[in-house]
């Protein structure tokens, strides 16, 4: 077990600098940032030294290597546009952003999941039937174009929920919240719930088709057969043995909500990491989505490390097989 | 007189029974009404598309037919000139109906093209893969596999705000996202039916390499190719539109869908709600078609769901 987490991590460690590399390539030839930062009446002398103070003369090896001694030490370059530093920029506004993706996710597993077991349990009923469609239109749904809807529908019609921001925040353990006042909440309901609607769609499909394949196992029917109440059978047998590849889903697409935070926080105004990288894309301030792409990468491959042990932990027949292995 | 209609019937079905593969494939995918549906929305779509120039009640970017006086119509008025705009206008005076037409045009060509390339290139690294083996495939896979850990949305995002805006551009984008799904899926089933008989028996006759590759092992691995492309369609559509909204896909001068939405967003609040949501819904109607006929292609093509 350990050797495997050694070579894991190694692994991970690789896969970091070599995107760190292509991310650093790929920002670095993003058109010129001193056209944008020094006064278009400047002259040659002050584009140069400006050009000079944002290190962009030296050779790109040069920056690279800088980069990465920086990167290293936790620093990753100053804002262009703000001249703060970039990780600084990143960690206040991540908590917005975390906020909203694990919002999102706990709609989606609050909802998913006993969808998707009633869908599984009566797949021919009326209401198993409707679940479906409804996943399918959720999947088909432009997520954009779905903001856009709820913020006509309960922002300007009713006039429920602000269309836009975060409201009042309280500091939790030193961070700031919306989710524990009222005034958080009301504006916290929409964005989350339009994130939460392509995970909702995909979780009810993999609860029902596990649930499908669960309810015709031995297992099952021995459970019946022992007389055991279907409330038993259904929470206890079934959900146990369906929940490991759904743990591993809801894992591994917690990236892919942070990553899709992006879209849901420029349609909401939401201040989180997403609305800063489309900002800084615009402004070509390089270290910014530098830093933030290292930053999302960094999540992602921790996201992938806690799944492999969460699974591990939850099927002992992974545990099991690599004990035999070692053997 | 009831056994006498009932076994011509018999005779029908048995018949049908023996027909061509398509007949067959036909009748499988009509057993879903849902999908037939689907089907004959997407026929009228993509015709739609296809059709714009003559059905569009006005060209919405030919400046002269524009007015500004009907700019922000409401869906149904009627303008000064006693024209009706059923979907309303938009902020310059164009027709929303028309614009939707052509912005169909436009997500449709970019959604399919890009599938098609990513496409043609995943399937001739997967074949390479799957054929040749040892640190080909390694190569191949291991790249596949990083790419496919980060999510599309994000890779096509930074692509975008490197090389900038533009139709080669987002195409370039999407097919960098979508190549590795079809390498992946072609590899695995190249690898399943190398080992099969037929191949053993091309082997033996000697054909050539390209000759079993693509004659012999590609036609057999092409329905799971086929599901996965279907979806991918839908993926593509979604994604250029999605890119498109937040101004990092197509520029203003090939007004897709997206970029519809994005031009109605500004007006949302004001309650101008139909510049944003009728080509939202016109997006919503082609995903959703398509991944009705997705869904069934997946069921008929599934070996393991077969009868």
């Amino acid at each position: 077990m350990l050797a495997f987490t050694i070579r894991r991590l190694g692994q991970s460690v690789f896969v970091l600098v070599v995107m760190a590399f292509l991310v650093f390539l790929g920002v670095y030839a993003i058109g010129d940032p001193v056209e944008l930062l020094v006064n278009p009446q400047a002259d040659a002398l002050e584009r140069a030294r400006a050009t000079a103070a944002l290190g962009l003369d030296r050779p790109f090896f040069e920056q690279f290597a800088t980069f990465l001694a920086g990167a290293f030490r936790g620093d990753l370059g100053r804002s262009f546009v703000y001249n703060v530093p970039a990780i600084q920029l990143i960690l206040e506004k991540l908590p917005a952003t975390l906020e909203l993706a694990m919002a999102a996710t706990v709609i989606g597993i609050v909802l998913g999941i006993p969808l998707g077991l009633i869908a599984g349990l009566r797949p021919n009923s009326v209401l198993g039937r409707g679940i479906m469609a409804g996943s399918i239109l959720g999947f088909s749904l432009p997520t954009f174009w779905v903001g856009l809807v709820l913020i006509m529908l309960f922002s300007v019609k009713l006039g429920w929920l602000p269309p836009n921001g975060r409201g009042d925040t309280v500091l939790l353990l030193g961070v700031p919240v919306s989710f524990l006042t009222a005034d958080g909440l009301a504006h916290l309901a929409m964005p989350a719930f339009n994130l939460a609607l392509f995970k909702l769609s995909l979780l009810i499909r993999m609860t029902r088709a596990g649930t499908r394949e669960a309810i015709l196992q031995d297992y099952v029917k021995f459970a019946r057969a022992k007389g055991l109440s279907s409330r038993r059978v259904i929470g206890v047998h079934v959900l146990k043995n369906i929940l490991i590849p759904i743990v591993t889903v809801i894992g591994l697409e917690l990236g892919s909500v942070i990553a899709f935070a992006v879209v849901t926080e420029s349609i909401f105004a939401w201040p989180g990491t997403g609305k800063l990288l489309i900002d800084s894309i615009n402004q070509l301030d390089r270290p910014v989505i530098v830093a933030y792409l290292l930053v999302i990468v960094t999540i992602f491959i921790a996201i992938n490390f806690v799944v492999d042990i969460v699974y591990s932990l939850l099927d002992p027949r992974v545990r099991l097989g690599q004990a035999a292995g070692a053997h | 007189m009831r056994i006498a209609t009932e076994i011509p019937a018999r005779a029908d079905a048995a018949a049908a029974r023996v027909d061509s593969p398509w007949r067959q494939f036909a009748s499988e995918f009509a057993e879903s009404k849902l999908a037939v549906a689907g089907l004959a929305l997407l026929v009228a779509i993509i015709l739609a598309a296809l059709a714009a120039p003559l059905i569009s009640p006005q060209n919405p970017y030919d400046l002269a037919q524009l007015d500004v006086m009907d700019s922000k119509l409401a869906p149904g008025e009627q303008s000064m000139s006693g024209k009706t705009y059923w979907l309303g206008t938009d902020d310059q005076g164009r027709d929303m109906l028309s614009g939707i037409f052509y912005g169909l045009r436009i997500s449709l060509a970019v959604g399919t093209s890009s599938t098609v390339i990513a496409l043609a290139i995943g399937l001739v690294l997967g074949l390479a893969a799957a054929y040749f083996g040892g640190w080909v495939d390694a190569l191949i896979m291991r790249i596949a596999d990083i790419q496919l850990s980060f999510p599309a949305i994000l890779l096509a995002l930074v692509l975008l705000a490197v090389l900038g805006q533009g139709v080669d551009k987002i195409v370039i984008a999407l097919v960098t996202v979508q190549w590795a799904y079809y390498a992946r899926t072609v590899r695995s089933s190249a690898i399943v039916e190398r080992q099969k008989e037929y191949v053993e028996a091309a082997r033996v006759l000697a054909l050539s390499r390209p000759r079993i590759v693509f004659r012999h092992l590609l036609p057999n691995c092409l329905p799971p190719l086929i599901v996965v492309a279907t979806v991918q369609v839908a993926h593509a559509i979604l994604l250029e539109s999605t890119l498109s909204f937040l101004g990092l896909g197509l520029p203003i001068t090939k007004p897709s869908l997206g970029l519809l939405i994005s031009n109605g967003f500004q007006y949302l609040l004001s309650g101008t709600y139909w510049i944003s949501f009728y080509p939202g819904l016109a997006l919503l109607l082609s995903i959703l078609s398509i991944n009705l006929v997705a869904d069934q292609l997946r069921d008929i093509l599934n070996p393991r769901l077969r009868k």
